[in-house]
């Protein structure tokens, strides 16, 4: 297999001086490099988020501990959170579909490429705002550093009496700065996956990445929006003296809640989908079978995408809503379950009968699978109302989304990262690190946040500083803490790995997996224009097709 | 392997896809009507709520004149945008105009209303809930109409300037559209604001 190209220019690219080399990653507008900045700074948000997540442990690994300040375990815990959904999962997923989305539909780059470095810089900025709070925290009060009212910052905590000084400012402002990121991101996924697909390549043949990153889009505009009309309300509270969420004044904190959530549960989705998107290009390809139930699929993700907007106080039936309101959540609560449900039926049908390559980004594919399984079922649990109001605020709750967030999508993430190492770098990750990162990590997932659930139904409650002994908690929060321990171990193995591979790894072919989306059928790295020759598809497998032409797909599609 | 995949001579010759600008604006107008949404769904919570007054009934006037200029320069745009792709320049050049002073109308029309409401009746964004919510929800939307407007402006320098042709028609266009949304808006605003919560 070879492949076309166009000698750019004669200008040879290993021998410039570094300084020119980083102003050509700082002012590109080449969706390949954006994607991997994306990703290189998550990945650096991941450590930063990873190391406030170990210090919230340290904290509870026994009772009484004075590790930290109760201040200080506050801003870890509010940073913690607010770091890893806005500055680490949705840059990593952005990042990828980024870089695939053009790919994959057979097009050159994204419909606006100016907009998509202008996201990412908002996005960028976004991260150094929130950090910078550390140092310019204490403002003029000389009170406060870091945020520290919760990654949901409930009204009345952020009220200028209860936050003094600017951290708060510096979460509203980070958020709003990401999110205007972000709508420009939904906004260039809708544009480049409806505008910009390749001859041939019509909805119903595209692949499920790049349908699953349209629901996306659609998710991003109708779901980041809120929050920035939230935060713009809270700005006007606290710099202009307005009175949204000033219960003094007439004003309504749940009226806060129900915007959060109206965009924090759709986030969820925003989140878990493009993981789908990655389980649903990597099963096929390790099973050596086509998708199970496409269309039903793509049926699915839009279901969950309608649905999603319609389940947000199910994070507040302790709030004290009408029996109406908690019943009309509950439902549509469980009715969400059903096409999450038609998914994993859809994947399991994948592999049924195939012949199963237990490569890494597989292995990771199906711990996806039994993890978002299991914490899709205490979701389900927790979305009965009578049951949410025992353990609402405990850390059964804490278990359930870090089940959803780490199990399901981070591990989802990295088989994505294995899966398309090979095609970004142009080299081959070392398989048996990647089974030790994998099994260490699926070790240490388990010890912490299996046995997380069981404090939570003891009652212990979610962002307690610390605990009395003689509650039988102390040996469950011993074991969570081991945990972490396996991860950090399995962290440091698989950035060692990316690092190593990215200089010393094998060379990667064009086509490693015998893969069969469009982004395969170009070099490895691709070169800055993807494709020579604009690409023409007549099914949903245009590579297989090539492949096979005595049996190509188009005759039974 | 060769990028050109598979030309089975049966694919369509006439491969069109929506336009992106449209696409993309359409998508933006989309983002921005969930942030008004928002806006709105507040103002009307909050309706009747404030502990203190003054109440909107005793200080809000219908601003009749004020949205005929706003909603007539949706007609305006609309002719601009039909006058560059016959194309006759000048008549673009008139519409637009039209349109620029249209909105500068408006805008200062809210701008006097709120100087009255701030120096003659003494609301402001911190008086009770209805400064907050009132000032927030027609802010924003004034807010978009500077935006439109700032762009409006140097589209009229560029006209005036001889270098707007005919080829631009496709973007005047996606603009017009985010003009009609920023016009649509002020429809609900107005009912919220001055009918409902009146």
């Amino acid at each position: 297999m070879s492949s076309e190209s166009i000698a750019l220019s004669a200008v040879d690219h290993g021998t410039r001086p570094i300084s020119e080399r980083l102003h050509d990653w700082v002012v590109t507008v080449d969706h390949k490099k954006l994607g991997i900045l994306y990703i290189v700074y998550a990945l650096v948000f991941l450590v930063i988020g990873g190391i406030e997540a170990t210090i919230i442990r340290i904290q509870l690994i026994v009772p009484h501990n004075h590790f930290v300040s109760p201040q200080v375990f506050n801003r870890m815990m509010t940073m913690h959170g607010t770091t890893m959904i806005f500055f680490v999962v949705m840059p990593i997923l952005f990042g990828f579909g980024t870089y695939l989305i053009p790919l994959m539909i057979g097009a050159r780059d994204m419909a606006f490429p100016r907009l998509n470095a202008f996201s990412f810089w908002m996005t960028a900025f976004g991260g150094l705002l929130l950090y910078f709070s550390f140092i310019g925290g204490n403002g003029l009060y000389g009170a406060g550093t870091a945020p520290d009212v919760g990654w949901w910052a409930y009204a009345p905590l952020t009220s200028r009496a209860f936050s003094v000084g600017h951290s708060t400012d510096f979460w509203t402002l980070a958020l709003l700065v990401s999110g205007v990121g972000s709508i420009g991101t939904g906004v260039n996924f809708i544009a480049t996956i409806l505008c910009m697909r390749c001859p041939g390549m019509t909805l119903g043949k595209m692949p499920l990445l790049a349908w699953l990153n349209l629901v996306v889009g659609g998710m991003v505009i109708f779901c980041i929006s809120p929050l920035t009309a939230a935060q713009i309300m809270l700005s006007i509270d606290r710099y202009l003296g307005g009175h949204f969420f000033d219960t003094q004044a007439g004003g309504s904190a749940a009226l806060w809640m129900h915007f959060f959530w109206i965009f924090g549960h759709p986030e969820v989705y925003i989140l878990v989908v493009p993981a789908f998107a990655f389980v649903s290009e990597i099963v096929p390809i390790f099973s050596r079978k086509p998708i199970f139930g496409y269309p039903v699929m793509v049926a699915a993700t839009i279901g969950i995408g309608f649905i999603s907007f319609s389940v947000w106080a199910h994070h507040m039936f302790t709030v004290g809503m009408s029996s109406y309101g908690n019943s009309f959540f509950v439902f549509t609560t469980m009715a969400i379950a059903v096409p999450t449900g038609i998914k994993i039926f859809n994947w399991l049908g994948t592999m049924w009968g195939g012949k199963i390559q237990f490569k890494a980004p597989m292995l990771f594919c199906i711990g996806f699978l039994f993890q978002f399984l299991i914490a899709g079922l205490t979701g389900i649990m927790l979305g009965a109302a009578p049951f949410n109001w025992q353990l609402s605020g405990s850390y059964f709750v804490v278990a359930h989304f870090h089940y959803v967030i780490v199990g399901g999508i981070l591990f989802a993430v990295f088989g994505a990262f294995y899966y398309w190492f090979p095609k970004m770098s142009g080299r081959m990750y070392n398989e048996t690190l990647a089974k030790w990162h994998f099994w260490l990590f699926l070790v240490g997932f388990h010890m912490t946040f299996d046995f997380m659930h069981i404090p939570g139904l003891l009652g212990m409650p979610r962002r307690i500083y610390t605990y009395e002994p003689g509650r039988g908690w102390e040996f469950w929060n011993l074991i969570v803490t081991i945990g972490v321990l396996f991860q950090i171990a399995a962290i440091l193995i698989f950035v060692g790995n990316l690092l190593w591979s990215l200089f010393k790894g094998d060379p990667a072919t064009s086509d490693p997996w015998d893969a069969w989306t469009l982004e395969w059928s170009t070099t490895s790295p691709p070169p800055e224009y993807n494709f020579a020759t604009i690409p023409v598809v007549e099914s949903r497998r245009p590579l297989w097709d090539l492949k096979h032409p005595e049996d190509p797909d188009w005759k039974y599609e | 392997m060769s990028s050109a995949v598979i030309a089975r001579a049966t694919i369509e010759p006439d491969w069109v896809l929506p336009s992106r600008g449209r696409v993309g604006m359409i998508s933006l107008i989309a983002a921005e009507s969930a942030i008004f949404t928002i806006f709105v769904v507040a103002y009307i919570f909050y309706i009747g709520k404030s502990p203190s007054g003054p109440t909107p009934r005793a200080v809000l006037e219908l601003p009749i004149f004020n949205t005929i200029c706003l909603l007539s320069s949706s007609l305006t745009i609309h002719l601009a945008v039909r006058a560059l792709r016959n194309p006759t320049i000048r008549a673009f050049g008139f519409w637009w105009f039209l349109t620029m002073v249209l909105g500068a109308i408006f805008l200062v029309g809210t701008g006097r209303e709120w100087q009255r409401l701030i120096i003659k009746d003494g609301v402001t964004i911190g008086t009770n809930l209805f400064g907050t919510t009132y000032y927030s929800l027609v802010g924003l939307h004034a807010f978009h109409v500077t935006v439109g407007l700032i762009t409006i402006a140097l589209v009229m320098i560029f006209t005036l300037l001889g270098k707007v042709k005919a080829e631009h028609g496709d973007r005047a266009d996606v603009f017009s559209l985010y003009w009609h949304f920023v016009d649509a808006v002020w429809v609900i605003v107005f009912t919220v604001v001055y009918v409902i919560g009146r």
